[in-house]
């Protein structure tokens, strides 16, 4: 399928550090603003068999702790840290002067 | 003089049989000792193999016994051996490459062998047991090449090999005959909350199945299952069991059943022949675990040296699973039968489980999961057949909802000098307490070089400790000094100290001049550190947002499912046919799924998706409850004197004036109240953070009391006579446990660690201090707003915190 590109909002929608989902298509997403400025876009669902959200973990630096069971994961890279396992799909974020895209 | 000592031959090079040596040595025995080993290694503690494949420890760490040791006490070793028969008439051994030795005595302690399941495909390449360094190496030689692994056998060593192999980077399944993993160990509730952290840990299961074929060319690609359903796998580790290994005895006419039949002092059918080990069979039993080895070896030795010694009787089987972060232990007798008194306690949320089988009450056996402190304490009792008392019920069971405070530490004085403290290396309590009095040791570590206790499993690392500080007094050093989470070395007091010193005034500022290792914290400093500087400028201090857990800021309680529970304000428990109404027009409305009334007399709205909380809220038009929060959650009020023929005050006003008062503030920890208008305390005041107790002539305080994961029963703090007084108190028992409390410490606890006395020496003897602390939290309290009326007021921030973008 090809890639499709969703402008999801301007860099003040992102608050910094506070994680805000975006439904594109069909794939809700957990948008976070680190404290660089970066974005990064996340499948909102948590690799922990019981699942649950991730935008409203706790963000430091490019970490994020995620708000049900408190597993670290890496947003760059949707890598869970030991000693806990999993990976969560990441999205390319581009951001274009204030407009905010990510691609699917 | 010379004497002939005799000659000593010791077939297998393992645990079992230089553990039986070493024991010989120690009593002076006198042999010309010979050991043949098969294994081109020497003498090694195979219980570690599990170390190795996880990584964290190479062959050389888990050597017992290195070549040195052999030398100095003149034992003559063969590696790379193999004895193929004993021959009684000449009195002699055979090995493989041609050796002749005479002998004496001969000690068989061959061991076992991995059972390699009898289906087709078992001999293709890239099928491996779990026995030995061989089978360790071909499984870290597979994980650099392959991906997909499969364990047949859900038992001890299949679990420990899973993990092993996960570690390694493998996607792992591990395939159980049964429905449940360790079933010849654990019960089912063990074995499934086994399973769960298992799979927590990346290990996945397929369970009740029935493996009929390997699959594949060369290498094998895959198993087929009784019901026809298949796994792929390109590597194959067979963990279903052991099998004695026997060949030796039978060659040599030796008589064997499963294993090798010994009597009570571990003599087979052949006269001078003796055999001890996984390879022995005693009583019908073949032990496959370590303890039984040093239970045999110490019999075996004091035979052989001519000393007095009780016959073996058979062990006492107790397991515990190597696994780093799952703790799980068993003895004796575990599957409860009608027969058995159970005893068992089952914590989902800490996800610990205990249980004790009794039989006519006697102790017969135990189960324990998560949480093993008790593991050496209950395996000496399985052993003695102790008899249930209410202290050894309160010792292992904890301080039950009684509040009967356990005295810990007092089973390591009891404990026997003889007995075994670290089961996989055979060291007795008497060996570690003269390692401290004779050598000055204070340190595990110390003990560990010195008498090999906790060089293993490390299992036995806490009773260690115990004894350590038992010998040591206060002379005993606790361990490395913690900070209040991985980022820092500083502790709560010292952090707040520095706040006040260097005037800080954001976490990111406290993180950066304290000099954190991860800059921006994590999900435990964070939050404590917004704590902490609120607490001490309730009027400046700006709260973030980013730093509260995701309940404190979205203003409630996210649930398993992403959705929230709402719970709307019901002062002293108190509400009204309107406030009703509208509660159930509302939760009509939003398609709430659950109306729940919660153990503080409140009602929960359950199952409220996150985009509808400010309708609801805004709809409700109530004072947020604040079920989610580290502040004042309830007042929970009886009837009190307004309705109450046994009521002397009014619990309903004072409850609704006191949770007026102070709702809203942040707590170190969730804090719950109690107003009752008689001593019958039908609100149940002795378990919460503050109890209130009325009788004729005024109020009694309680303080530290709690229903929830550590129960307690509050203490009686004092007793005044007016309701301002009352309030006075509450305010500088609060503020004081605000000023001082660890961030996540409950009362409980914190009156536990500061003492009864000092609180109320602070609070009760001194008028100006009370009254200062009461002035301090009614300050903080002018700072408090209703975070839904904020909320509601402001656009921006709702939009990014509840709305959902759809595109």
């Amino acid at each position: 399928m090809a890639t499709q590109i969703y402008t999801i909002g301007t860099v003040q929608d992102f608050l910094l550090q506070i994680g805000r989902v975006v439904v594109a298509g069909n794939v809700e997403l957990a948008v976070f603003r680190t404290s660089d400025g970066a974005i990064y876009a996340l499948e909102n669902r948590s690799p922990h068999p019981k699942g649950g959200p991730l935008a409203e973990g706790i963000v430091s630096g490019h970490f994020l702790y995620d708000p049900l069971y408190d597993w670290k994961i890496d947003l760059r890279t949707g890598e869970v840290q030991a000693p806990d396992q999993g990976i969560i799909v990441t999205y390319p974020v581009s951001l274009v002067g204030d407009i905010v895209t990510v691609s699917l | 003089m010379t004497t002939i000592r005799e000659k000593l031959v010791l077939v297998g090079n393992g645990m079992a049989g230089i553990g039986t040596i070493e024991q010989i040595l120690k009593l002076g025995g006198a042999y010309d000792i010979t050991v043949f080993g098969s294994e081109p290694h020497p003498n090694y503690n195979r219980i570690m193999l599990s170390y190795v494949l996880e990584g964290s420890k190479t062959l050389n760490d888990i050597i017992l016994n290195d070549w040195n040791w052999y030398e100095d006490n003149n034992i003559a070793l063969h590696t790379g051996t193999t004895v193929i028969r004993i021959d009684e008439g000449s009195k002699q051994v055979v090995t493989d490459n041609g050796m002749i030795v005479p002998y004496d005595k001969v000690i068989i302690a061959t061991g076992s062998n991995s059972f390699i399941l009898p289906v087709p495909g078992s001999d293709k390449e890239g099928v491996v047991g779990f026995r030995d360094i061989s089978d360790c190496d071909a499984m870290l030689v597979a994980a650099k090449q392959y991906r997909k692994a499969a364990v047949i056998g859900g038992g001890l060593l299949g679990l420990e090999a899973a993990k092993g192999l996960v570690n390694l980077g493998m996607d792992v399944t591990v395939v159980h005959l049964m429905e449940d993993l360790m079933e010849r160990q654990l019960d089912r509730n063990a074995s499934s909350m086994l399973q769960a952290e298992l799979e927590r840990q990346g290990v996945k299961f397929a369970m009740g199945k029935q493996t009929v074929e390997l699959s594949g060319e060369q290498r094998v690609s895959g198993l087929r299952f009784s019901d026809d359903s298949t796994l792929a796998a390109d590597f194959v580790v067979m963990a279903v069991g052991i099998k004695p290994n026997v060949t030796l005895a039978k060659e040599s006419g030796i008589s064997v059943n499963r294993g090798i039949v010994v009597d009570d002092y571990l003599q087979t059918s052949m006269q001078n022949v003796y055999s001890i080990g996984e390879c022995a069979e005693h009583r019908g039993m073949c032990y496959g675990l370590v303890a039984p080895l040093f239970e045999q070896g110490m019999v075996l030795a004091k035979h052989l040296c001519g000393s007095d010694t009780k016959p073996y009787e058979g062990s006492i089987v107790s397991t515990k699973l190597k696994i780093s972060g799952v703790d799980v232990f068993s003895a004796g007798e575990f599957l409860d039968s009608p027969e058995h008194t159970v005893i068992s306690s089952k914590d989902e949320w800490k996800r610990t489980y205990k249980k004790i089988l009794l039989k006519n009450n006697v102790i017969v056996g135990a189960v324990l999961f998560g949480d093993v402190t008790e593991s050496a304490n209950l395996q000496k009792l399985v052993k003695q057949g102790a008899v249930m008392t209410d202290e050894i019920y309160t010792e292992v069971m904890g301080a039950g909802c009684c509040g009967v405070g356990a005295k810990k530490g007092t089973s390591v004085e009891a404990m026997a000098d003889e007995e075994i403290v670290c089961g996989c290396n055979g060291v007795t309590k008497k060996a570690i307490v003269d390692a401290v009095t004779e050598h000055g040791f204070t340190t595990v570590d110390e003990i560990k070089a010195c008498t090999g206790a906790t060089r293993s499993c490390g299992g036995c690392k806490p009773v260690v400790e115990q004894i350590l500080q038992f010998v040591l007094g206060d002379s005993f050093q606790q361990a490395a000094k913690q900070g209040i989470c991985g980022c820092t070395t500083l502790s709560r007091d010292e952090i707040v100290a520095e706040i006040t010193a260097k005037d800080l005034k954001t976490t990111k500022e406290v993180m950066n001049v304290l000099g954190w290792k991860q800059e921006e914290g994590c999900s435990k400093c964070r939050p404590a550190i917004n704590y902490y500087l609120g607490m001490m400028n309730p009027d400046t201090h700006q709260d973030e947002k980013e730093s509260r857990f995701v309940n404190e800021r979205m203003g409630a309680n996210i649930q398993k499912d992403g959705t929230y529970t709402v719970i709307p304000r019901m002062y002293g428990g108190v509400t009204t046919p309107e406030d009703l109404k509208k509660i159930a027009d509302v939760s009509l409305k939003y398609d709430v799924k659950v109306v729940k009334v919660t153990g503080g007399q409140r009602l929960d709205l359950i199952g409220v998706k996150k985009e509808d909380l400010p309708k609801v809220w805004e709809e409700l038009d109530m004072p947020s409850g604040y079920g989610y929060a580290k502040s004042l959650r309830t007042v929970k009020t009886c009837v009190g004197s307004q309705f109450c023929r046994f009521g002397t005050q009014d619990s309903m006003g004072m409850g609704a004036l006191m949770e007026r008062k102070y709702e809203r503030l942040d707590f170190p920890a969730k804090f719950k109240m109690a107003v009752n208008g008689c001593p019958r305390n039908c609100a149940e005041s002795c378990t919460k953070d503050i109890g209130i107790v009325g009788n004729d002539g005024g109020w009694e305080v309680f303080i530290g009391g709690n229903g929830g994961i550590k129960p307690r029963i509050a203490d009686a703090f004092c007793k005044v006579k007016t309701d301002e007084e009352l309030i006075e108190v509450c305010s500088a028992v609060m503020q004081y446990y605000r000023e001082t409390g660890n961030y996540l410490e409950r009362t409980s606890e914190w009156v536990e660690r500061m003492g009864l006395e000092q609180i109320q020496t602070v609070i009760l003897n001194n008028e100006e201090n009370r009254k200062e602390l009461a002035a301090r939290i009614d300050f903080a309290l002018t700072q408090v707003t209703d975070p839904w009326k904020k909320m509601l007021n402001d656009n921006s921030t709702r939009a990014a915190l509840f709305e959902e973008t759809r595109l």
